[in-house]
């Protein structure tokens, strides 16, 4: 039976969440099998990681290098490439370093790639039955993987719910000494963080968040105005930014903000887990879609199939026709 | 700069409801509309304004079939140089690996000094990218969202991190780059672009002309294979409000109401 390895991802010392879940992956993969946690770094971040995560894997190989205090995966491929063995089953949360690694050191291990793997059926004889979804989300898949000459299998962060497993008492393993010199024609300079707008959708209790539902940029003043009447603020989905039609610091995801609102309006947003990574705290959502199979509705607490371009403005007048008249109660409510 | 953008034709999420078939081996392909999958037209148009400012050519590559002629013209009408199509009967039930392998092949032919992919296909797995360039031993970066041409064959590159943050690297040429949604905004192909390009050769390359090993594609090279497709479970479900628009509103301005949405 392979030997299966999470990479962990960790930043100023603290490990990701998704070092609590790829041991649940692993589980559904080979039950008795433990887990071996890898993790790549320098110094005393590096350090204060491994530690933490004694409590959840019972082996935890530390790959201490300088060259890899910043996670550039050109390197960490390198470094993975030496210490993991032949044939092994490695887990990596599938988020942006996942990303950029992964499909490379499959090539380079000779091993079986799936990403952004959402749940796993167990293995039969050399064959891993994984779920995937594809096109957004709109449907899924059963991905057969022969694991004959290993995996690297990127796991969906959230996918995988930790259970209160029994609590290890691990042991840190320095590997460093197996990696060789790194160097790589990738080389990081600086981080550039993000650029921070005249609103801030973070702090928001009420947010209208407007997809490629909306069209066009003209009618992002629909949303406007809807949130204006409510007293929210306008938030977007990345092609709305990328269309230029509003600011980045309003788009909501992995790429961009994490909000934590009361009350989420989805207003022509299909529900990408990208975009729902970016929703936190549990708000009551709202989706407004034309599409009745929109995978936005699965998550949202509320559905209404329309039009927006005809639905918000209808809203909006509702709720100024409420708000102007103190007392008076629009339309009956049977 | 030589340039190669990869790029694929794919169903149209914002102009189809994606339904399976009746046997679930596949979805429902019918009426289905066609396009370049979105970032590989964001691919194309950087390479397009790279050789503006540094002179160069852009060839665009699709491995596929007969009908996915139809996004080279379209790129070539955005003003790529030249398509070029690989298709061959034994690339059939190829997995990432198995296309990147057929792409390499390609690149083994011709010299290029930088090559572009989508970030990740529509109905793809964000892995042809990095795969070609550990097959080619080109460095390599995904989710790249600018990049500047430096001296001394290198570019300066931004890459696209958590929370909206970019992160910028060094990289030397060749390299493969995979390209994220919003890097440039991609001009507009009219129908008189595409008149102007419809009657181009566009030469088709099958496995002998490149050398590609048969047992590195098709089915029998595949690692990972899709089985079947399936709607997912419904989860917790919204609770769908039902009525004419103004009962569907009274109802939400009620919810908005208790959960505290109307400020
Ligand atoms: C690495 C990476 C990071 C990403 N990060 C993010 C991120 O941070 N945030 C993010 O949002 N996305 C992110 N994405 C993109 C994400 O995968 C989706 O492509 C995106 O979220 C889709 O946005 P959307 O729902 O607005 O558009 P679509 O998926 O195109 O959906 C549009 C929806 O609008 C509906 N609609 C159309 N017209 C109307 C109408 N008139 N009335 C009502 N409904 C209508 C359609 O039925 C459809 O459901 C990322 C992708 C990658 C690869
Ligand atoms: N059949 C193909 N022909 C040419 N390029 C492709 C093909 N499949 C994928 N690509 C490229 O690889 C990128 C990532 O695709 P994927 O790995 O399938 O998600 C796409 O955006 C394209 O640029």
């Amino acid at each position: 039976m392979a030997r299966i390895f999470a990479y962990i991802v960790h930043k100023s010392g603290v490990a990701d969440d998704t070092a609590v879940e790829l041991p649940v992956a692993a589980r559904k993969i080979y039950p008795e099998q433990p887990c071996t946690a890898i993790v790549t770094g320098w110094g005393a971040d590096l350090d204060q990681v491994c530690e933490s995560l004694r409590g959840t894997y019972r082996e935890v190989w530390k790959i201490a290098k300088e060259p890899l205090a910043y996670p550039n995966a050109e390197l960490i491929r390198k470094a993975l490439q030496s210490v993991v063995p032949a044939g092994s089953i490695l887990l990596v949360p599938h988020a942006h370093f996942g990303v950029d690694l992964s499909p490379g050191l499959s090539i380079r291990m000779n091993a079986a790639y799936v990403p952004d793997v959402l749940d796993i059926e167990g293995v039969e004889g050399e064959w891993l039955k994984a779920v995937r979804q594809e096109f957004g989300g709109q449907v899924s898949t059963h991905i057969r993987c022969n694991l004959s000459t290993g995996a690297v299998l990127n796991i969906r962060p959230g996918a995988f719910r930790p259970s209160e497993a029994a609590p290890a008492t691990g042991q840190v393993v320095d590997k460093s000494a197996e990696v060789g010199a790194l160097t790589s024609r990738r080389r990081y300079l600086e981080t550039i963080a993000a650029e921070t707008g005249d609103v801030d959708i973070t702090r928001q209790t009420v947010l209208v968040s407007i997809g490629r539902g909306i069209g066009e940029q003209e009618n992002v003043a629909i949303a406007e105005d809807l949130a204006e009447a409510m007293g929210a603020a306008v938030s977007c989905s990345r092609p709305v930014v990328d269309a230029k039609w509003m600011d980045r610091s309003r788009q909501v995801g992995s790429s961009g903000q994490t909000v934590r609102p009361k009350v989420y309006l989805a207003c022509g947003i299909s529900g990408s887990f990208q975009h729902l990574a970016g929703i936190k705290g549990s708000p009551f959502i709202v989706a407004i879609n034309k599409n009745p199979k929109a995978p936005i509705f699965r998550v949202a607490d509320v559905g209404v199939v329309d039009d927006i371009l005809e639905f918000l403005p209808a809203l909006a007048s509702k709720v100024r026709e409420e708000s102007c008249v103190p007392g008076k109660r629009g339309g009956g409510h049977d | 700069m030589e340039i190669l953008v990869c790029a694929k034709r794919v169903p149209d999420t914002s102009e189809n409801e994606i339904q399976l078939n009746g046997a679930g081996t596949d979805i429902e392909r019918d009426d289905m509309v066609y396009s370049v999958n979105e970032p590989d037209n964001y691919a194309v148009e950087e390479a397009l304004q790279i050789v503006a400012r540094t002179g160069g050519n852009v060839t665009v590559v699709t491995v596929g079939g007969e009908d996915d002629e139809e996004i080279l013209r379209r790129e070539m009408a955005m003003g790529a140089t030249r398509g070029v199509l690989i298709s061959d009967d034994t690339f059939n039930g190829s997995d990432g690996r198995g296309i990147a392998a057929v792409l390499k092949a390609f690149v083994q032919t011709e010299h290029y000094d930088l090559i572009l992919t989508g970030v990740q296909a529509e109905d793809g797995c964000a892995q042809v990218g990095g795969m070609l360039a550990a097959m080619l031993d080109y460095p390599f970066a995904s989710l790249v969202t600018s990049i500047e041409v430096l001296e001394g064959r290198k570019l300066k590159i931004g890459r696209e991190i958590e929370g909206g943050s970019k992160e910028i690297n060094a990289i030397d040429l060749p390299c493969v780059l995979s390209i994220q949604t919003g890097i440039n905004e991609p001009r507009y192909v009219g129908m008189r672009g595409i008149r102007q390009v419809a009657s181009v050769p566009i030469p088709t390359l099958g496995a002998s002309d490149l050398g590609v090993e048969p047992d590195a594609v098709g089915e029998v090279a595949a690692k990972a294979r899709r089985v079947d497709y399936f709607v997912p479970p419904a989860g917790k479900g919204a609770d769908m409000l039902a009525g004419s628009r103004e009962e569907v509103i009274d109802k939400m301005m009620e919810l908005l109401k208790a959960k505290g949405g109307l400020n």
